[in-house]
């Protein structure tokens, strides 16, 4: 029922593990439905340098979350608060209907983290003119 | 080594002495049963032989045993052919909350029709109590059914207990044995039992036939209309090949039963012991003695079932789970919920069912692999003893 690619990203799941000072770090998810997601981020001159994650979830929520971060490493933080489920899905080949909640959550956590980024450091983020995507 | 598969609750594999007594009904004597032909005639004494055998597997006379296409449809005719039968005597009916949804959404379906149905709840360990059967019966109740043992947790229910007060009550009772037959001695006599589900695809047999057996004296209403098959009860030319592969498979399964189950348990009980002794913060999920001998189901923290099924298979190791990944919805297994799980210890559920054919060796390989995978799923968890709501001494990883 999974593509190649979320087995390869659930096998070997890549930027696995956590920051020890993130810029921003975000959580979302709750054990109720099943999955839950973590990402910590380190941002320099707005730039997202480095990211991480730890997800309690199925083989899509993990596969989803280290899609998202290879997805964010190395981009602006701009662009990173462009960063859709669907574009993580479609990079992945693909994802069973069902499962479509879980690649929500990578979204949901990036943007979470990046949220977090730019409430601890406002001097920072104000020059970046950041709008968040649909 | 090959792959290892311990899913037997969801099926097993046919029997290689069942699929060789079923293979000539598919093209040598493939006559229908109902034809005046010898052709016809020969296929109809192999179904009567095989009414016998999966009659005398559980104490019934073969005119009280039917064929139906499985276990669901065995269930759905029992309760809703009992609940049509009997609407002028009352209109309540009594299950429980762990019942396969062959059970449960034929139930909930009555309710929209105008039924009213009583979901008894079960103990920690999945074990509904005699008392609350009792205290729920109505003058209204027309059905009590109660599954023999638990798909998920294996648990055994006291349906003999159950059917004597069904019988005191004069209320019909209907046991869902799907996993129970071939694997614990089932008396339809002794047990107070009036109708009884049962899946030839559980215990070695081929998919897509069961049976239901109904008491002489019972009359659900027909649930399949047309043909004048399975004395008018049933509609439908007769699934030759199935029969007799059920017919077989039920023999040799009954036959055999005491021997497997000795084995089946003490393997069983070396996987239990294993996990519990290998992998921190797991509990085991139903009774620990009154459970069928191929169930292992552990709840391991901190992890989902999903993943560690698809390491498991990665691994070459066939499990389930009910977490709700693999259940298509948000909530994990309502059997879990149902003795008492928060959900996130029931999404770390893993279900290992052993088959008559499970080695020893296999068992060794689950518990030299099933640790590590543990490990690193944990490594990569956002959960652990700091981070989990339910906190680090968790009362249900007692
Ligand atoms: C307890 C129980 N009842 C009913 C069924 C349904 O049986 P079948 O698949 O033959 O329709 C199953 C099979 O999963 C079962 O385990
Ligand atoms: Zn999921």
């Amino acid at each position: 029922m999974y593509s190649e690619k979320v087995m390869d990203h659930f096998s070997n799941p890549r930027n696995v593990g956590e920051l020890e000072n993130p810029s921003g770090t975000g959580t979302v998810g709750n054990a109720k439905c099943g999955d839950i997601m973590k990402m910590d981020i380190q941002v320099e001159n707005g730039v997202i340098v480095d990211v991480k994650f730890k997800t309690f979830g199925c083989g899509a929520a993990i596969a989803t979350s280290s899609m998202a971060t290879e997805m964010v490493k190395g981009k602006r933080v701009a662009e990173a608060l462009q960063l859709t489920n669907k574009a993580v899905a479609e990079a992945l080949d693909g994802l069973p209907p069902v499962k479509m909640h879980c690649s929500m959550l990578a979204e949901q956590a990036i943007h979470a983290a990046v949220e977090d980024y730019i409430k601890k450091h406002p001097e920072e983020a104000a020059g970046l003119e950041l709008t968040q995507a649909e | 080594m090959d792959r290892i598969y311990m899913d037997n609750a969801a099926t097993t594999a046919v029997a290689p002495e069942v699929l060789q007594t079923m293979l000539p009904y598919f093209s040598e004597m493939y006559g229908n049963p109902s034809s005046i032909h010898s052709t016809g005639r020969d296929a109809r004494r192999a179904v009567d032989a095989a009414r016998k055998q999966v009659a005398q597997a559980i104490g019934a006379q073969p005119t009280e045993i039917y064929f139906t296409a499985g276990g669901s449809e065995s269930d759905n005719w029992a309760i809703k052919g009992t609940a049509f039968a009997k609407r002028d005597k009352g209109n309540h009916i009594i299950t429980t909350a762990i019942e396969h949804h062959a059970v449960l959404h034929t139930c909930q379906w009555l309710e929209k029709q105008g039924f009213q149905v009583t979901y008894l709840p079960v103990d920690e360990y999945g074990r509904v109590r005699v008392e609350d059967v009792e205290k729920a019966i109505t003058d209204k109740t027309i059905l009590i059914s109660v599954m023999a043992a638990n798909n998920e947790i294996g648990t055994l229910e006291p349906i003999a207990e159950i059917g004597k007060l069904a019988h005191e009550k004069g209320i019909l009772f209907h046991t869902d044995a799907v996993q129970a037959v071939g694997a614990i001695p089932l008396d339809v006599n002794a047990m107070h039992i009036d109708m009884l589900s049962m899946s030839g695809h559980k215990f070695h047999g081929p998919k897509g036939i069961g049976a239901l057996y109904i008491r002489k004296g019972v009359r659900p209403d027909v649930f399949m209309h047309g043909g004048a098959q399975e004395r008018a009860q049933r509609a439908g030319t007769e699934n030759l090949p199935g029969i007799i592969g059920m017919g077989k498979a039920i023999e040799l399964a009954t036959q055999n039963l005491e021997a497997n189950a000795a084995r089946m348990t003490r393997l069983r009980d070396k996987l239990i012991d294993g996990i519990l002794a290998e992998i921190p913060e797991v509990r085991l999920n139903g009774h620990r003695t009154q459970r069928l001998p191929n169930n292992v189901n552990v709840s391991i923290r901190y992890i989902e079932g999903e993943a560690l099924l698809l390491r498991l298979d990665l691994a070459g190791i066939a499990g389930s789970s009910g977490s709700a990944c693999t259940s298509g919805s948000l909530d994990p297994s309502h059997v879990l919920l149902a003795i008492g799980l928060p959900h996130e210890i029931a999404h770390g559920s893993l279900r290992l069912s052993l088959g008559t054919d499970t080695t020893e060796a296999e068992v060794d390989e689950v518990l030299r692999v099933l640790p590590g995978i543990v490990k690193d799923l944990r490594a990569m968890s956002v959960l652990n003893a700091e981070t989990s709501t339910l906190g680090a001494n968790c009362p249900f990883m007692k």
